[in-house]
């Protein structure tokens, strides 16, 4: 396990450090930084000052190593249209991000665990159809799509929530609730296969055989162990949350991380869309890292291969 | 007595046998529920897509200021000549609807191809050779893994211009990842096989083994997963066109419809539901008909 956990992190090092060039170098291309600092109307000298000045006139490579030592110092450099340097004004949008992302992880979870149970418990039941027929129709809709329904119809037609915002709690409510049904149905089929495996293990017949009572049974022996690969999905499942709060964010305009990536894009805010791909992927190389281990955990086979 | 009728010998394989694989795979497939809806639905919106000149009532580019926003036919001041009414701009919306089945295919059929070809290429390099060759590929996919879809099509979109091309090819390079894990996995057990060591044997040169020996049995899985892949494609398509940074205006894509009709949700909330149920049935068919083909063709169903 230690061989394999090393093996790991030597991995998640180098696919970070593969990512960091990637995002320097994919918003680098997108257009001449001295002329967007300068603005369209500049003149050549102005440009060619501007590029001595911010260091644009050095070799790509001596570029991106000194953006990177800056970046991890913390210091991302300054926005080309708000006044705070960009290290600020992510640290102030990432919160609402991450309580978004959570919410709609703990509603995906919520819902998709106890309907897989059920549907594991009476496979080809009524109701493991239905869970099922729902979780295929459910991945057909488009997350941003669902957003706006659900703002017209609880939103204005019924009046229950705000249509936009994020000041309180209730703010949340949609948006999360948009965020979490697209990973439910996953999380369901994985809960469902994997009850279906462990109720049909020895042990799980074992413990039946002794009397012990059922609930017991399901609760401590059989979910438990099918719930392993569900928290490793989950962990992966939390990163597409991140990336998927770009449109849902765009929808109801909440001042999180992914709205700002889209204002900055449209913008042509290089410095801000940088560290925005820089920080996200960050969170996708970690949760990937804790869903292997995870998963190595569980399956030892995993570990060997 | 003469026989009109050629003698069949017992031995004829064709008789011995029964129907061939194929020919049992396609006897399955009409079997199965969800490959008979979805793959209906998908055919009836191909044939739309197809035939739209013929089918849309009018042009979907044309402008009439003075029917803006007429309500679809199930509302009060409908008008017959604009079956789904008209959008801002009087445009009709039956006939954008039609003309944009065009746009959702294509990208979700170039697109799974594009893709199909470059992640395929990586899986079965790195299953059929292994070792280094194959640490290098893993490293690729995780690396890729490790990019926020959205955010990434987003920035090159933004980058290139927005257009259909410029769409079907980012998501074509950035959606490979599925192709290229199950391929490098189904190339792994089929090298395994005995007749792949015997065209090895027989000193049958790499890529021929690769494409007569290996390919033919991973071809189901990667049907599968080209399947959801275009779903996949056309989700994507109509949220990066929703955002501004997908096929531009005035393509009637389903996304962009989307979009447009956002700021007349509160009145009309019917212009952003009719271009979204469009998606979702096509989403919903395409998934449908991967999910049977996935079950026709996995091996626990084969008699």
């Amino acid at each position: 396990m230690l061989n394999f956990t090393l093996r790991r992190v030597a991995m998640a090092i180098l696919v970070a450090i593969t990512v960091s060039i990637i995002a320097f170098f994919l918003v680098r291309v997108s257009g001449d930084l001295a002329i967007a600092l300068a603005g369209e109307e500049a003149s050549a000298e102005d440009i060619a000052q501007i590029r001595e000045m911010y260091g644009l006139d050095r070799p790509i490579i001596i570029q991106y190593l000194d953006w990177l030592g800056r970046a991890v110092q913390g210091d991302f450099g300054e926005s080309l249209f708000f006044p705070e340097t960009v290290w600020e004004l992510v640290a102030t949008r990432l919160p609402t991000t991450l309580q978004l992302a959570v919410s709609g992880l703990v509603i995906s979870l919520m819902v998709g665990i106890p309907f897989g149970v059920i549907a594991a418990l009476r496979p080809n039941s009524w109701i493991d159809r239905m869970a099922m027929t729902i979780a295929v129709a459910g991945q057909a809709i488009p997350t941003f799509w669902m957003g706006l329904m659900l703002m017209v119809v609880f939103g204005l037609m019924l009046g229950w929530t705000p249509i936009s915002g994020d000041e309180t709690w209730v703010h949340f409510i949609l948006p999360a609730v948009t965020l979490g049904y697209y990973s439910t149905p996953p999380i369901m089929r994985l809960t469902r296969s994997g009850m279906l495996e462990v109720l049909s293990a020895d042990y799980i017949r074992t413990a039946y055989a002794k009397g012990l009572h059922p609930m017991p049974v399901l609760f401590k022996h059989a979910l438990r162990n099918a719930v392993i690969p569900v928290v490793a999905l989950a962990s992966v499942q939390f990163g597409h949350m991140l990336s998927g709060a770009i449109v849902i964010e765009s929808v109801f305009a909440m001042q999180g991380i992914g709205f700002l990536a889209w204002e900055s894009i449209l913008r042509n805010d290089i410095a801000v869309i940088q560290t925005i791909l820089l920080i996200v992927s960050m969170f996708y190389v970690g949760l990937t890292f804790i869903s292997d281990l995870l998963n190595a955990w569980l399956d030892p086979r995993i570990r060997v291969s | 007595m003469a026989d009109v009728t050629a003698p069949i010998s017992p031995l004829d394989p064709a008789r011995a046998l029964g129907p061939s694989p194929t020919g049992r795979f396609f006897r399955r497939m009409r079997g199965h529920t969800s490959v008979m809806v979805g793959g209906g639905i998908l055919l009836a919106i191909v044939l739309m897509a197809v035939f739209a000149p013929l089918l849309a009532p009018h042009d979907p580019y044309a402008q009439d200021l003075f029917n803006r926003l007429l309500p679809p036919f199930w509302m009060e001041g409908s008008n017959p000549a604009h079956l789904l009414g008209t959008d801002n701009l009087g445009r009709d919306y039956l006939s954008r609807l039609i003309y944009g089945a065009q746009i959702s295919l294509l990208i979700g059929i170039c697109t799974a191809l594009l893709s199909g070809i470059i992640g395929s290429a990586l899986g079965v390099t790195a299953g059929y050779f292994g070792g280094r060759v194959d640490t290098v590929i893993t490293f690729i996919i995780t690396t890729r893994l490790s990019m926020p879809i959205v955010l990434v099509a987003l920035a090159i979109v933004a980058l290139v211009g927005g257009s259909l091309e410029a769409v079907i090819l980012v998501l074509g390079l950035l959606l490979w990842d599925r192709y290229a894990v199950v391929m490098r996995s189904a190339t792994q057990q089929a090298r395994s096989m005995d007749y792949v060591a015997a065209a090895r044997a027989i000193g049958c040169p790499t890529w021929r083994i690769v494409l007569s020996e290996i390919l033919p049995n991973v071809i189901n899985n990667l049907i599968v997963i080209a399947t959801f892949e275009i779903a996949h494609a056309i989700l994507l398509e109509a949220a990066l066109s929703f955002l501004g940074l997908g096929v531009q205006p005035p393509a009637p894509s389903w996304g962009l419809m989307i979009a447009e009709g956002k700021e007349f949700l509160l009145f009309d909330p019917w212009v952003i539901a009719i271009p979204g149920i469009a998606l979702s049935i096509l989403v919903l068919a395409v998934n449908m008909l991967g999910d049977g083909i996935r079950d026709v063709s996995a091996p626990e169903n084969r008699s």
